[in-house]
């Protein structure tokens, strides 16, 4: 294992430090705990968002934390959810007196963990609200399985929640948005070369050389199909194939697109991905309203990529476009 | 069972547990995130901590005490699950001596708190594959059989290898996740295997 570390059971306590050292003007850590929030929490009478989940998928969650975006974010150990006592700190901490809506993805720990740490704030009298982000297409959606993973439109749900909270809505809005996003966000994605979990020091997966995984998770869980490796043009028809019917996409629809990169993936490669991307929606007569390319949601040093197509409407552009001032998401005011 | 019995069995199950941390990593990393082995012994190894010289007046002190630990050191899934199972034992056996019929509510109320949290019924290739078929047999008798319950766990725990899992992470590969054996269910044997050694020594 090759990697930039001191000690790999310190990797999240450093992380945050340098983070917190590199984002002062908008992030501050609670003392003794792994909880990000606004330098300003808790605003009153808005609405606080949190999220979190596992450490390895950054910017995300702390780099989304900010004016206009999110109130807080809990980091677990490395791709392990964090828990409830550390969950419920941040719902404290953000807690301005119009409630908490706490953006949760769906894997079992995670839904687990924020659940009890909702149910701790509950019983002290904080209102919590709770959304779950499954866009994963890769995964059968199925009242019988886990269902659905979430994965990178869980950015586009922190974006639009965060912007409508900041805008003053109430918590059954700020909830419905969020909803509306989910309901309408998709994501596929593959994977050419696995991650390494610092603790372990392993490979998350095997892979040949000339194989790739189709319908990768974030977490180096495998995918649902290893193949062998084609061109990027083909990769991108094959994930936007799974993911377009999903949203029923019609020739008068706008979307916006995220071409997001897993850790060690080229920005060449992410906008080579993303002209094809642009070219085929195009062909559809499919709007994009706006493009993301980048590294949102990561899997440490997994190479590979993820393509998320949300449906807009006109409120959702606005949300979209809304000022943050998030580390990994800013959007500056409109003069 | 005894205070004591109680502290030897978190803290032998913790033994179990850092020697095998490799072991129960690998096997998660087959059809997991690959974390179970640390996460465990991470969680497990706090709770021995936190035990250590400590004067508990009744066994659901105790495991009121690892409870707590296990919720807020173990994280992932495991953690909920976990804590919440010995949180529930702990209830059920408040204020009162540990019998084995006392025994036996624990692990009831224990292994309905795992399918509650968990919304995990039998036969999806889960820790429930274990906890069930063990209180099924400490009900079959009337005494504690170590011998038995080890035996029991020990099966259940290799049961699980051609289950094809509908909970948990595993559950996204599907037809792919069969021909291994299930993490949480390997713990959950060595949980149930250390009961049985302290309770047979007793």
């Amino acid at each position: 294992m090759k990697k930039l570390i001191n000690n790999p059971d310190h990797v999240i306590t450093e992380m945050l430090d340098g983070f917190v050292a590199a984002h002062e003007q908008a992030v501050k850590r609670l003392p003794d705990t792994t909880v990000i929030t606004r330098k300003d929490a808790p605003v009153k009478n808005k609405v606080g968002i949190v999220s979190g989940g596992g450490s390895g998928h950054e910017p995300a969650h702390a780099g989304y934390v900010g004016e206009g975006m999110l109130d807080g974010a809990v980091s677990g150990e490395v791709f392990t959810s964090p828990t409830p006592d550390q969950v419920f700190e941040a719902i404290k901490a953000v807690d301005g007196g119009a409630g908490v809506l706490l953006i949760i993805k769906n894997y079992t720990g995670d839904v687990m963990n924020f659940e009890m740490a909702a149910e701790l704030a509950e019983a002290e009298g904080i209102e919590v609200e709770r959304v779950i982000v499954n866009d994963d297409v890769a995964v059968e959606d199925s009242s019988f399985t886990t269902g659905r993973r979430g994965v990178a439109g869980t950015i586009f749900v922190h974006k639009a929640a965060g912007a409508k909270a900041e805008s003053g809505a109430s918590l059954s809005d700020v909830k419905k948005t969020a909803e509306q996003v989910i309901r309408n966000v998709r994501t596929m994605g593959v994977a050419l070369r696995p991650c390494i979990m610092p603790a372990s020091g392993e490979e998350s997966f095997e892979l040949a050389e000339d194989e790739m995984e189709v319908g990768i998770g974030i977490h180096g869980e495998p995918g649902v199909e290893k193949k062998p490796l084609s061109a990027a043009d083909d990769i991108t028809e094959d994930l936007l194939n799974k993911i377009v019917p999903e949203l029923e996409l019609n020739q008068s629809d706008e979307v916006a697109v995220m071409v997001n990169g897993m850790g060690a993936t080229p920005e060449m490669e992410l906008y080579i991905m993303n002209r094809k991307v642009q070219e085929w929606l195009a062909a559809k007569g499919v709007t994009v309203s706006h493009t993301f390319v980048g590294e949102y949601m990561t899997s440490l040093e997994m190479t590979g990529c993820s393509i998320t197509l949300l449906k807009v409407d006109n409120e959702l552009k606005g949300l979209l476009d809304a000022p943050s001032n998030a580390p990994a998401f800013r959007v500056r005011k409109e003069k | 069972m005894e205070v004591i019995q109680v502290q030897e069995w978190l803290s032998r199950t913790n033994e179990d547990l850092q020697e095998q941390k490799d072991y129960l990593t690998s096997l998660d990393r087959a059809i997991g995130d690959g974390d179970h082995g640390i996460n465990m012994a991470r969680g497990f190894k706090e709770v021995t901590k936190s035990l250590e010289g400590k004067d508990f007046t009744e066994v659901s002190d105790v495991l009121k005490a690892a409870a707590t630990t296990v919720m807020s050191k173990v994280g992932g899934a495991s953690g909920p699950l976990y804590g919440t199972a010995l949180l529930k034992m702990s209830m059920a056996c408040k204020g009162k001596q540990v019998d084995y019929k006392t025994l036996i509510e624990m692990v009831e109320a224990g292994l309905e708190g795992i399918k509650q949290r968990g919304k995990a019924e039998t036969g999806e290739k889960t820790m429930v594959d274990v906890w069930t078929p063990v209180l099924s047999g400490m009900k079959e008798v009337d005494h504690f059989d170590g011998e038995r319950i080890k035996h029991v766990a020990e099966e259940a725990k290799d049961n699980t290898e051609s289950m094809q899992a509908t909970k948990g992470r595993a559950a996204y590969l599907k037809e792919r996740s069969k021909g291994h054996l299930d993490p949480g269910a390997v713990s959950s044997y060595f949980l149930f295997k250390n009961l049985a050694l302290v309770m047979e020594e007793a």
